[in-house]
């Protein structure tokens, strides 16, 4: 018998065939500026809960909100008790939350007081010691971009930002930028003071089931990919539809528009995810290097008049509600020429891809709340049908439903039954919710945890932002000489011109 | 929705299920495994109502096998078979289908639910009770890619986790293994972090009735190659399960200690100390596990195969000094 080596890459309790073991996060803690915020209360802390619940956190986790508030250790317990009680996922177990609980601090602070930050390192330097958190601390800027320069500077001039002892990161939100120029800027604020591989910026989408689901679902099986191209792709629809309006948001919502808010970082992801080559491995560089290939082969059309539409959202009647128009929302300048709606159309310049179009579309106040992947086949050859007989069969598509109602369905024409031949679309149906009934875990504890673990492969690198604002500046430089959107009634599915988009194509957009 | 069919066939029971389904319009056929219960009369409804909350994570169709005890003296009843088929409100996101065969009718366990298998499914057995003597041979084992039995229990659980190692295939899998996963999950967190120290020896304590502990003392011997005690004896506390384990090196011994029925307290040189939640997994907890993933499990099989025996081993020359 000989003692088992121990290192830091090969612990013996964990080896490969070992099906069960999940990673626990090592000796940390997260450190919430912002932590009044919706986010922080509605997701971020609850996430925290979960995890700690699912025995996912160390022993000797810490919870550390930074804010303006008057507010002791106890008071920020009892808010994140809260929160945990009114919006966790799992349920609520007294010992879990006692032994998270011990570990929760509160620093009061306005951002640019230095002594706020001093105390923040004693905070975090008295949880090393009193936690064992081991130096190992992630920063959660919850927080408008505005207030980036200043923070991450302060956190450079205390010295939290030191990596010497541990591990330090910073953890950001979109928007990363609102044009290319704006987007660099930030960048190089925050990567002066963390190095690149410590920057994890969170898209939440990527961290939701279904979007992984894209990767397993094109790669694992052997029935997609083979048509999964231009000889059998007719085009691709990508949608995220929302059916509330701007509502609290008027003051952040003007100037930034639909395209910034969510085409940008949402569904040009989604598209990289649909149109990227197979990666080499899961391994964060191999996945980003195969998004950002995509990304780069992304063609705006010439005619940018013709490739893009957008809208404002009218005043008028939805699903029984009276709402206000955009321009009528309260803080809103009524002269905005920010759009509530937008769709733009996409080439993408690849072997595999070349003439089929990707058509984007994103706005609020729209039909209902939906997010999905659509992608559209060719018509077969009918010379065996007559026109009579296949005259309600559309063209075959799977769609990938993102959100909510999360599956796959598969439109394809099936004969009607009866006497005579007649065809007639059918779908088949795959629910995450019947195959996996396990309410599947948010995306931000999925995130928070690979934040902890250090395991990036679900966070974009700041070439993917760069690359995506490349696509979308030329098309809002566009937008900003040609004045005001056109309006559209809410509750409908956009404005006529993005109808008109597709309808030159000889297409038409799918209703999800 | 529940129906009772009374001195029934399989076959009727089938019609059932399809008449049931076109009635109630339900097409979603996302139903992935199928998991057979294999229980005594009157034993069905803990381990139906497990079924039922491991269903919300995997949707399947349940079957319970229920027959009589051996040494019950219903034993040589007349042959009969009554069936009950449980959808919707009482029966999770399953399907249930509970099978009473009395008599001679439960002779033929693999025929009572063959025509009842989903399609294409992985079949899972599960024997809450008493298992069959092999059972990879078994006439539901058999027909099975995972089979889980619960050797606590048995009336000499040590006993029958020898037996289990003896008669291992591929595909077998104990609920003391699956109550010491979140046990392990901490041992492997410390050891995932500095001072990167071998183990030099290792000590676990638990109630005498639990095959946890000596699975935990095995899982350690293998992977650790160091020596380990295993202290099975019944503590004034009166806890069951696990105690307690040490891992001791240079730098001084890691303690991860059972107090408290749920909370474990987790000491270290140099660090603070922390409790931990540590609950006794219930059996939804359990059988929730082991249908996450329906491959052999490896490590299950070689902490069997060859740590118990390593174990075993050295405990003897221990004791023969």
């Amino acid at each position: 018998m000989s003692p088992v080596e121990i290192t830091a890459h090969s612990n013996p309790l964990r080896v490969p065939t070992d099906r069960r073991l999940n990673r626990i996060a090592g000796p940390s803690s997260l450190i919430i500026f912002g932590v009044t915020g919706d986010l922080s209360r509605k997701k971020l802390m609850p996430a925290v809960y979960d995890l700690a619940n699912r025995g996912l956190l160390p022993p000797g986790f810490a919870l550390v909100g930074f804010a303006r508030r008057d507010w002791e250790n106890e008071d920020f317990e009892k808010v994140v008790y809260e929160a945990v009680k009114q919006h966790a996922r799992t349920e609520f177990r007294d010992e879990v939350w006692r032994q998270l609980a011990q570990g929760i601090r509160f620093v009061s602070g306005e951002f640019d007081d230095d002594a706020a930050f001093e105390r923040l390192k004693d905070t975090v330097d008295a949880l090393d010691r009193e936690r064992g958190t081991m130096g190992n601390h992630a920063f959660y800027l919850s927080i408008p971009p505005k207030a980036f320069p200043l923070v991450t500077e302060q956190l450079r001039r205390s010295g939290l930002a030191e990596q010497s002892k541990g591990w330090r990161r910073v953890v950001i939100e979109k928007p990363f930028g609102s044009d290319l120029k704006t987007a660099r800027e930030l960048n190089d604020v925050v990567e002066t003071v963390f190095p690149p591989d410590s920057v994890f910026r969170i898209d939440h989408y990527l961290g939701k089931e279904t979007v992984q689901n894209i990767l397993a679902l094109r790669f694992a099986n052997e029935l997609y990919e083979p048509i999964w191209n231009a000889n059998y792709v007719d085009h691709v629809q990508i949608t995220m539809a929302e059916d509330i309006g701007v509502g609290g948001r008027a003051g952040y919502y003007d100037g930034i528009g639909a395209a910034r808010d969510v085409i940008q970082n949402h569904l040009l992801q989604l598209l990289a995810l649909t149109a990227m080559e197979e990666p080499v491995s899961f391994d964060a560089a191999d996945l980003r290097a195969e998004k950002e290939k995509v990304l780069k082969a992304v063609r705006l059309p010439r005619d940018l008049s013709t490739a893009t539409a957008r809208g404002q959202y009218s005043s008028g009647w939805q699903g029984g509600e009276k709402v206000v128009g955009f321009l009528q929302e309260d803080g809103m300048n009524p002269q905005s020429t920010t759009e509530t709606y937008a769709a733009i159309k996409l080439d993408i310049g690849t072997r595999r891809w070349a003439g089929v179009p990707f058509y984007l579309r994103a706005g609020k106040r729209l039909g209902r709340r939906v997010t999905e992947i659509a992608v559209v086949f060719k018509r077969a050859p009918q010379q065996l049908f007559a026109e009579s007989q296949t005259s309600a069969l559309g063209q075959n598509a799977l769609v990938i439903r993102v959100q909510p109602d999360e599956g796959v369905t598969i439109r394809f024409g099936s004969k009607v039954p009866g006497a005579g031949m007649q065809v007639r679309d059918v779908s088949m149906d795959f629910g995450y919710g019947h195959a996996f009934t396990e309410a599947s875990p948010e995306a931000y504890e999925r995130l928070i945890l690979d934040v902890l673990l250090g395991d990036p492969p679900l966070f974009p690198r700041h070439e993917e932002v760069e690359l995506s604002w490349k696509i979308l500046d030329p098309i809002e430089e566009y937008w900003a000489s040609h004045g005001a959107p056109e309006q559209y009634r809410p509750g409908t599915w956009g404005p006529a011109s993005s109808d008109e988009l597709l309808a030159r194509d000889g297409r038409t957009w799918r209703r999800p | 929705m529940i129906v009772d069919l009374p001195d029934t066939t399989t076959s009727n029971v089938s019609k059932t299920l399809i008449k049931i389904r076109e009635e109630g319009g339900a097409v979603a056929l996302g139903r992935v495994l199928t998991l057979i219960i294999a229980t005594r009369l009157g034993q069905e409804e803990e381990v139906i109502e497990a079924a039922n909350e491991a269903s919300r994570e995997h949707p399947m169709r349940v079957i319970v096998v229920s027959t009589a005890d051996p040494d019950h003296p219903h034993a040589d009843a007349e042959s009969r078979l009554d069936a009950q088929i449980r959808v919707g409100g009482d029966a999770g996101a399953s399907e249930v289908i509970v099978l009473r065969a009395y008599g001679e009718t439960a002779s033929d366990e693999e025929g009572l639910v063959t025509a009842l298998l989903l399609p294409d499914a992985p079949v899972v057995v599960w024997w809450p009770g008493t298992a069959p003597d092999v059972v990879s041979t078994s006439a539901l084992g058999r027909i099975a890619t995972s089979r889980i039995t619960d050797s606590s229990s048995a009336g000499d659980p040590h006993a029958a986790l020898l037996h289990l190692a003896d008669t291992y295939a591929p595909g077998d899998t104990d609920f003391a293994w699956t109550r010491l996963t979140l046990w392990r999950a901490q041992l492997a967190a410390v050891l995932d972090q500095p001072p990167y120290e071998p183990i030099e020896s290792v000590e676990v304590s638990g109630a005498p009735d639990s095959p946890s502990t000596v699975l935990l003392a095995a899982w350690l011997r293998l992977q650790l190659d160091a020596p380990v005690q295993h202290d099975l004896t019944a503590r004034q506390r009166g806890l069951s399960g696990i105690h307690g384990v040490q891992l001791r090196r240079a730098s001084g011994t890691i303690e991860l200690v059972r107090d408290m029925p749920d909370l474990a307290t987790l000491t270290q040189p140099g660090q603070p100390t922390h409790d931990l939640a540590l609950p006794r997994r219930n059996l939804r907890d359990c059988l929730a596990e082991e249908l996450r993933r329906l491959d052999p499990d490896e490590l299950y099989g070689e902490v069997l195969t060859k740590g118990l025996p390593l174990l075993e081993a050295e405990e003897q020359g221990v004791a023969a000094r």
